[in-house]
């Protein structure tokens, strides 16, 4: 591993409010009659994607868009479920850019870029704006006006939401918006296609290898600029809340062609999902971050206390969080409230037959509503029975997809037994190094949504995912892909009979064949599993040197063996998700090893980054910026080999302290 | 094609037809069931008779009949079209299948029970409406359809044939009567209940009514 | 961690590009209670693949019932036998031990069959390109709060905005027609404001283009609504004929 000079992501000068309205008005323009000329390929139809590929089309660009499921409707942002932050005040409660911009940076432990994140709060009540005009049907006040509520790490309810069902609301909007281009022909869509590699003729990116996932073609596709919107990798983890196709194929592709890794070790494990129930599992399954609104979390005082949560007295439960975090409580970030889970279950005071999981109660909740129903209907002296009764009704009312989701998967009422929760991967901070184009170190290769690195440093706060992925695709790329194409109007058609085309093509075909052609005895699903197993233990929620290195060994290892081992079914000119699963998990070995890499480099505990050797007295995270100031952007040199570049961080307007949620 | 047939050959289209000519033919048959329920006076079919003579020769009545014979011919041959297009929409059916865990029986079999009832109006019509109106045509004079009635139901299979068709007609109207509002777009927390206890009501009384008909005068309570 | 004790018969729909198709019989051990009824096919491709003979091809993805990937006829009815549920998030503490379960792919002539399980449900993307959207290009949209919405209309359209588009409803259908997945839509966007400006041609366009992809027509059975793991209302299909007649009645276009 080498280490190099450091990166410019090109942050407009002048002062943080006007960075981006001043290079709004000064970036280079395409003209219409250009823009029909242009090409651009979209990979992934989530949030970012979706609203890229529909705003770009909207200008006039030729877009092509692809999603390896069976429709761009199915990416998974459609899962996300509390919300999507804005600062509109609407709440009156004080909120404004600059707040939602500081909390952004402070959440995500002083290690995302001031620009870009001050850029991200500027347009996120545009995207409201966007979203309502478009058909998003959030919650309503009976007055007719936008319902708020409060997510982890703030102190204000600037997030707007539909039911538990945000991202789905949101995704089917953008989804809408880019079949609308579909109609008009000015969105070619390609719908179970995979990206199995980006192209590159003379430094510059020029389009992509495609694999058509019900016949096998692999299929060369050219354009001026690529983006990719793949959203992150949490699979490597084997067991996390992503879809069970989420991959981190497209980004690997583009970074071993070339684009930088940046900060790869920063995950987030969220703290409220559902507890493993057994060695079956295929994934876990989030509860919003919205029940820590109303639901406390607790475990009992006593050890190996196996009575039924609701049977436990008052005084003998610790609720921790408000114990230990007394000006946040319950809500703080989830980085916080992960850890101080582990924390709890090492310790000994988990519950359930795992022992791996807390309380979510919601039993103060329910009496509070039914209070308040009481009091709105004017009735004096209710029944204990009755005031369970209407809270039952309100909690059903917010969160009443949730509960029944709980109630599916344990088996067990949450309207009557506390849920039993524990932290489980969930969301990648980490991924393609960007510029403030969002452009990667590829000439005309983009990253934007969960799969670029760039907006929420070291932990990302509910409810800013969606925020941002909308953002790139709607608000950013739109304006940021100009100054690039304004210089590829003379480019004219991509040739995809070019060497290069060739060339990549043949790369992929020989993969392709030698993944089929190596029918050993272990199925590609049982390397992933072995290969989350060594990311959970080592790469986790806590990280150590040792844990680390004995990781980096172990996943060179399971390299060797799945080029060795692998057993793949079926052929390669069918329908074949065998095959499909083999290529991915075999990205996801080599990534594993570089986030271990830049873990055990990163010498720091920051965020989601938490490093056992680093950590204060009373055990929180224990940040250097003398020395980790920096995004670590990953260069791919060869197999196991790796040079470190460092964007510094500077921060003109915030100022470092430790954070504090206490 | 003119936005007119395109509208109706659409498949929303062809399902409004179906309920507009199906509860046109409700309104036939109130009528149709009020005038012949005349027999239960029991007078020797004077009452019914001088009803059945004003149906048989007023002549905006007559016209309206045609009407009637465009109602059942459309309400045929479009409840066919939707039964050809509705198959072709599932070439290959399943092989195992568990219909009744989320639907009635009848609802189902609306097409089955057509054709029942269609089969049924052939004999029916065959019996009375057709000798009627040929020899009306022919002679200018009515038949005595009391008198036929008489006759034609000495018989226990034809008897047990016009049971049969009553009981569909049942099933029939029991899921055509509520379908044709909801198709027509009338669903509504506020009136469904209402809909639905007339279609209830409707589907037992009228069938209820008519096969006591054919049983009464078998059984010679009507004579 | 207990391993299940469950013993499960399956009968599974195997079909290919080579092949037109038939069951197969197959027999699970060990099946826990608490597993999905996706993670009992993840155990019984694992035993395939052990065994050399190629996996169960089915649609999934998020695995949490949202998605919509997910689409398989289980014992004669799509996602199983639980109302409200998908495939996905059905368990198998839903079964008893020593069942024998069926299980085909959605059967439509719109959704063709691709291999196994899987079946194209394109049809969809292209009934909503039709026109299941508001024509608002990026960056024109007026403040949020400009426009307030009844609580009670934003909750019908969300209601029926909660379609997955799975197509569970055209695979219950005995027409299998799609009319509750296309109603929703048009119902979603006629009950806002935002959606008034095109309400008369998105009826009539997703209208046609649901015909002319060969769903077929609503006997009103309400079995689409019954085995919805959304369960969206029969209320919407009424709304969607007042929307389509009301817009060939009245809409200028000839």
């Amino acid at each position: 591993m080498a280490t190099s000079s450091s990166l410019d992501a090109k942050i407009p000068q002048g002062p943080i409010e006007t960075k981006w309205s001043k290079y709004k008005s000064s970036v280079p323009l395409v003209n219409p009659a250009n823009k029909r000329n242009l090409e651009i390929i979209v990979v992934g139809t989530g949030l970012a994607g979706a609203s890229a590929a529909a705003t770009l089309a909207e200008l006039g660009y030729k877009v092509k868009a692809f999603c390896f499921q069976d429709s761009p409707r199915r990416a998974h942002s459609i899962a996300a479920q509390g919300g999507i932050n804005a600062a509109k005040n609407y709440q009156n409660d004080g909120d404004s850019i600059y707040r939602l911009f500081y909390d952004t940076i402070k959440g995500g432990d002083y290690r995302a870029r001031e620009g870009n994140v001050h850029r991200l709060a500027e347009v996120s009540g545009n995207i409201i704006d966007q979203c309502v005009a478009a058909g998003v049907p959030f919650a309503r006040e009976y007055g007719g006006l936008l319902s708020n509520r409060s997510f982890g790490g703030t102190q204000v309810q600037r997030t707007f939401y539909a039911a538990g069902q945000t991202g789905q609301q949101l995704l089917l909007g953008a989804y809408s918006g880019l079949q609308r281009q579909v109609g008009m022909g000015t969105v070619q869509m390609y719908n179970r296609h995979e990206m199995l590699d980006v192209v590159n003729i003379d430094g510059k990116c020029r389009g992509i290898i495609a694999r058509n996932l019900i016949t096998g073609e692999l299929e060369r596709h050219g354009g001026h600029a690529v983006l990719l919107c793949t959203g992150g990798y949490g699979n490597v983890f084997y067991l996390s809340t992503n879809a069970m196709g989420s991959n981190v194929t497209a980004a690997w592709k583009a970074h071993k062609k070339g684009a930088f890794f940046g900060n790869p070790c920063f995950t987030q494990i969220h703290p409220t999902c559902i507890p493993v129930s057994g060695e079956h599992q295929s994934k876990l399954t989030l509860m919003s971050e919205s029940l820590r609104n109303d639901g406390r979390i607790w475990v009992p005082k006593a050890k190996n206390d196996t009575r039924p949560g609701n049977e436990i007295p008052e005084n003998e439960r610790d609720y921790y969080l408000e114990r230990r975090y007394p000006a946040f409580g319950n809500l703080v970030p989830r980085d916080i409230a992960s850890r101080a889970a582990k924390e709890r279950c090492d310790a000994g005071y988990g519950v359930g037959t795992s022992k791996l999981a807390v309380f979510l109660d919601f039993a103060a909740a329910v009496d509070r509503y039914g209070h308040g129903e009481a009091n709105k209907n004017n009735i004096a002296n209710p029944s204990k029975e009755d005031i369970i009764t209407w809270g039952k009704a309100v909690v059903k009312e917010k969160y009443g997809n949730l509960f029944d989701m709980y109630k599916q998967i344990t088996g067990e009422d949450p309207y009557e037994v506390p849920m039993r929760i524990y932290p489980a991967v969930h969301y990648t901070m980490g991924g393609l190094w960007v510029d403030y184009n969002l452009m990667t170190t590829v000439p005309g290769l983009y990253a934007l949504g969960e799969a670029n690195f760039s907006d929420h440093g070291a932990n990302r706060l509910g409810a800013s995912a969606l925020m941002q992925g909308l953002a790139d695709g709607y608000f950013v790329i739109p304006y940021t892909i100009g100054s690039y194409l304004a210089k590829e109007i003379g480019t004219g058609k991509i040739p995809t009979d070019h060497e290069a085309f060739v060339q990549t093509e043949k790369e992929v075909k020989d993969r392709i064949d030698k993944l089929v052609s190596i029918q050993g005895k272990t199925s590609p699903e049982l390397f992933h599993r072995r290969l989350g197993q060594i990311m959970w233990d080592k790469c986790g929620m806590a990280r150590n040197a040792q844990g680390l290195k004995e990781a980096i060994v172990e996943i060179r290892a399971l390299r060797e063996e799945f080029w060795r081992d692998v057993k793949v079914m079926g052929t390669t000119t069918e329908f074949n998700p065998e095959l499909d699963k083999a290529g991915r998990v075999a990205d996801f070995i080599e990534l594993g090893e570089l986030m271990c890499i830049d873990a055990l480099t990163r010498e720091e505990s920051c965020g989601g980054h938490f490093r056992e050797e680093h950590q204060t007295e009373e055990g929180e995270a224990l940040r250097d910026d003398e020395n980790f100031m920096f995004v670590s952007a990953w260069e791919h040199k060869s197999i196991e080999n790796w040079e470190l570049h460092k964007e510094e961080l500077i921060y003109d307007n915030i100022k470092i302290a430790q954070r504090s949620y206490k | 094609m003119s936005w007119f047939t395109q509208t109706l050959t659409s498949s929303i289209g062809k399902k409004l037809l179906m309920a507009l000519t199906g509860l046109f033919l409700i309104t036939f048959l109130v009528i149709h069931a009020g005038i012949n329920a005349m027999i239960f006076y029991n007078d020797g079919g004077e009452t019914f008779t001088h009803w059945g003579h004003f149906m048989g020769t007023n002549p905006i009545i007559r016209t309206l009949e045609i009407g009637l014979v465009a109602g059942f011919l459309i309400h045929i041959v479009d409840g066919l079209m939707l039964w050809k297009t509705n198959a072709a929409a599932r070439p290959i059916g399943y092989k195992v299948s568990n219909p009744s865990a989320n639907s009635t029986w009848y609802s189902r079999s609306m097409g089955l029970l057509g054709t029942l009832l269609l089969i049924f109006l052939v004999i029916h019509t065959a019996h009375f409406w057709i000798p009627n109106r040929s020899n009306q045509f022919a002679t200018g004079e009515e038949l005595n359809l009391y008198q036929m009635m008489l006759d034609i139901f000495q018989n226990p299979l034809v008897v047990l044939i016009y049971v049969l068709g009553c009981i569909s007609l049942f099933w029939h109207l029991l899921h055509g009567f509520k379908s044709a509002f909801q198709t027509m777009g009338w669903n509504h927390i506020k009136y469904n209940g209402l809909v639905s206890f007339i279609g209830t009501a409707y589907s037992i009384v009228i069938p209820l009514l008519f096969a006591l008909m054919p049983i009464s005068i078998y059984f010679g309570w009507v004579s | 961690m207990s391993a299940g004790n469950m013993h499960i018969k399956l009968k599974v729909w195997r079909q290919s590009n080579t092949n037109k198709g038939g069951f197969e019989d197959y027999s699970l051990d060990g099946v826990s209670p608490d597993m999905s009824f996706l993670e009992m096919f993840d155990v019984l491709n694992e035993q395939l693949i052990e065994a050399g003979t190629e996996p169960v091809a089915f649609d999934h993805d998020c695995r949490e019932g949202i998605c919509g990937a997910c689409s398989m006829y289980i014992n004669g009815r799509p996602h199983g036998p639980l109302r409200g549920v998908t495939t996905c998030q059905l368990h198998m503490r839903s079964f008893n031990d020593g069942d024998t379960i069926v299980v085909e792919p959605w059967r439509a002539e719109a959704f063709p069959v691709i291999k196994d399980l899987v079946v194209d449900r394109d049809a969809f993307d292209r009934v909503i390109a039709a026109g299941g959207f508001i024509s608002v290009n990026t960056g024109n949209a007026q403040d949020a709060n400009s426009l307030p919405i009844p609580k009670e209309a934003a909750d019908d359209a969300f209601s029926a905005a909660a379609c997955i588009g799975c197509g569970a409803c055209v695979a219950a259908c005995k027409n299998a027609s799609a009319m509750l997945f296309v109603s929703a839509k048009i119902s979603q966007l006629a009950l806002l404001p935002q959606g008034q400006a095109e309400r008369s041609i998105r009826a009539e366009k997703m209208v046609a283009q649901m015909d002319a992809e060969g769903f077929g027509a609503c006997t009103n059975t309400g079995a689409c609504s019954a085995e919805c793991p959304k369960e969206i209302s029969m209320v919407n299909i009424a709304r969607m004929n007042r929307e389509y007649i009301g817009a060939k009645i009245s809409s200028t276009a000839v």
